[in-house]
């Protein structure tokens, strides 16, 4: 477990129902080092994002074990998973999913304030320090609405990094972006998370992006090839 | 909380137009619950004081004899009396009180008691100088029967002093006086038995209830006792309480101790009383189906705020907000509601009685009125809210379930695709 932020064993998913049952995932073992980018790369369907779902405790698996700091949360209880989810896991969607009705500031603010470490004052000053260094210090009352794609996918990142996790998953952040801001995300993504030596772990299709990744793993029909 | 509170205030915002109208209809539904309540409880409150004030809280009158069986209890198998037991079978009544005063003197010993007052009552024929008719006379003592009854108050026309200082004097209803045609200082002629005896009306009363106001004249019991040949006896002893609310126990000690039956005001006028219980209870109910309505209205809302902010339950859920917290983001959106809903239902609860209360209306013949009688009970408030609170709870509670078991990698799935 030493030099590892997350690791998974054996890692085993099916989904659907009845006759339209299949298995996603096939005794997949995985692990991230801190401060280390790896990019999953993969067809569509073949089980990328479900990996990146069960290593972030948003689904449950079938089978296996996944282990950070030092515990098994796939068989933990649902309080336990969502605690480790608000301290260690950061997450970036391709499709943002900021809150429409807050600020840029109040987005970056809400998990610090679930997590409830700093005081107020300490809250509003590490999420302004966050969205400068994404580049949106002078946007920071703006609502989520007024912002565009690629400053919304910022707020995103400034957002994953609220609560300094050990882990930053990230699911295509760069699908919905044009090629400059795909390259702009990509760049602060790695460079905050280097800053703080969290480990990076990335679903994309961009060969680019995987190509100026620490570690690519490619994945085909729910395996590591 | 803060927290949850804070996005439950927000996505209340992003709905505020719907939202508005299960909040208007919370605070009408709030308020009219507060208003009906109030003029039903008033009414029924004045209506039993009409009848506490005019008939007392227990009346105690003819004397019984317990009729008794006796039964044997036999040892199962060898037949074998054990025991015998006495229990009241009948009761055998003898119409009056025969003795008032040693009865009065027991009943006085009651710490419950306030007064009691001997009444000789009979029916007489009662004729003016243009009119004629029938009468129910009641023979008392008006010091007595003024501790027992509101008679002071319900005088309009005449005066008590009069009726004190002269032997012959009468009270007469205010009913049976216009039927009569007759005033304070005028004659009338009470007739029972062939035997017709002149008297002089000193006051006129109202007590509101049209059944004694048309029949009833009071006269001095002595007088009484003359004209209806019964120089014994009463018919029956007025009895006031301290506590007009503990009228069926005290009736039943005193049916145990003196064996007069005696009736209490719960069940003389229970079917008044039945009637206004009735009104009371459908008004809440009709009035309720505003808030119900409403209600459903919110159900909506949510149910629909629960489907547009999927995403949001998924993003939240990515940063560690617990399915309790999701589920008391909603719920606190219905309580956000539910809270200003009811304010604003007080506030026209209250304005909406107050101005009822001041409305001109001529009420006549379970009691007299003038205006809408009201009664201020905080107790009608609590039970709104109460109310509001049922229905917001089931509207906003199904919808916060539904968002509390919602999968977030279900969700984002959903969204990738």
């Amino acid at each position: 477990m030493r030099g590892e932020a997350i690791r998974c064993d054996g890692l085993v998913r099916f989904l659907g129902e009845g006759e339209g049952r299949v298995q996603v995932l096939r005794e997949v073992s995985f692990s991230a080092a801190p401060s280390t980018v790896t990019a999953i790369v993969g067809p569509s369907g073949c089980g990328k994002s479900t990996l990146l779902y069960l290593l972030g405790l948003l689904d449950r698996p079938d089978a296996g074990e996944i282990w950070i700091g030092g515990k098994n949360l796939a068989t933990a209880d649902d309080a336990e998973r969502t605690a480790t989810r608000n301290a260690h896991i950061g997450f970036v969607f391709q499709f943002h999913f900021l809150m429409l009705e807050f600020t840029a500031l109040e987005n970056v603010m809400i998990p610090m304030r679930k997590l409830g470490r700093l005081r107020p004052a300490e809250m509003e000053a590490r999420a302004r320090m966050l969205l400068d260094a994404v580049g949106l210090g002078a946007k920071t009352h703006r609502l989520a609405t007024h912002l565009s794609g690629g400053e919304q996918q910022r707020v995103a990142i400034a957002r994953a990094l609220a609560n300094q996790p050990s882990i930053l998953l990230a699911d295509e952040p760069t699908g919905n972006l044009d090629v400059k801001n795909s390259a702009l995300v990509f760049d602060l993504m790695v460079r905050l998370a280097r800053e703080h030596g969290q480990a990076i772990v990335l679903v994309t299709h961009n060969p680019e992006i995987a190509a100026r990744c620490d570690h690519v793993r490619p994945m085909r029909d729910g395996v590591f090839v | 909380m803060r927290t949850n509170l804070q996005i439950a205030l927000r996505f209340l915002l992003a709905k505020k137009r719907s939202m508005a109208m299960s909040l208007v209809g919370i605070a009408f539904g709030v308020g009219f619950i507060v208003l009906t309540q109030a003029v039903t409880t008033g009414f029924q409150a004045f209506f039993i004081q009409t009848i506490l004030g005019t008939d007392g809280a227990i009346r105690v009158e003819d004397k019984f004899q317990s009729l008794t069986t006796t039964f044997a209890i036999e040892e199962a198998g060898t037949g074998e009396e054990v025991e015998r037991v006495v229990i009241e079978a009948n009761r055998r009544y003898q119409e009056g009180v025969s003795e008032p005063r040693l009865l009065r003197e027991t009943l006085e010993r009651f710490p419950e008691i306030l007064g009691v007052s001997e009444v000789l009552r009979g029916s007489v024929r009662i004729q003016s100088a243009t009119r004629e008719g029938d009468a129910q006379v009641m023979g008392i003592e008006l010091d007595d029967h003024l501790r027992v009854s509101k008679l002071g108050e319900q005088i309009v026309m005449g005066s008590l002093d009069d009726f004190r200082s002269t032997p012959s004097g009468i009270l007469m209803g205010r009913d049976l006086a216009e039927r009569l045609r007759v005033s304070p200082g005028n004659s009338v002629v009470l007739t029972y038995a062939g035997q017709s005896t002149r008297y002089r009306v000193s006051a006129i009363y109202e007590t509101g209830v049209r059944e004694i106001d048309r029949v009833r004249i009071f006269l001095h019991i002595g007088e009484s006792r003359l004209l209806l040949k019964r120089p014994y006896g009463a018919s029956l002893l007025q009895i006031a309480l301290h506590d007009p609310d503990r009228a069926p126990e005290v009736a039943k000690q005193i049916e145990r101790v003196v064996s007069h039956r005696a009736t209490e005001w719960q069940y003389r006028e229970k079917l008044y009383l039945d009637l206004f219980v009735f009104f009371r209870a459908a008004a809440a109910i009709m009035v309720s189906t505003i808030i119900i309505v409403s209600g459903l209205g919110m159900f909506n809302t949510l149910a629909m705020i629960v489907m547009e902010k999927t995403k949001d339950i998924a993003i939240l859920r990515s940063m560690g907000f617990t399915r309790e917290d999701i589920a008391a983001i909603f719920m606190l959106q219905g309580l956000l509601v539910l809270g200003i809903g009811v304010l604003a239902g007080w506030a026209i609860g209250m304005v909406s009685t107050y101005v009822v209360s001041s409305v001109p209306i001529a009420v006549r013949g379970i009691f007299v009125t003038d205006h809408v009688v009201v009664a201020w009970n905080f107790d009608h408030y609590i039970g709104a809210a109460l109310a509001a609170l049922v229905v917001v709870f089931i509207a906003s509670w199904l919808p916060s379930r539904r968002a509390a078991r919602l999968e977030p990698a279900a969700i984002i799935r959903g969204a990738s695709q």
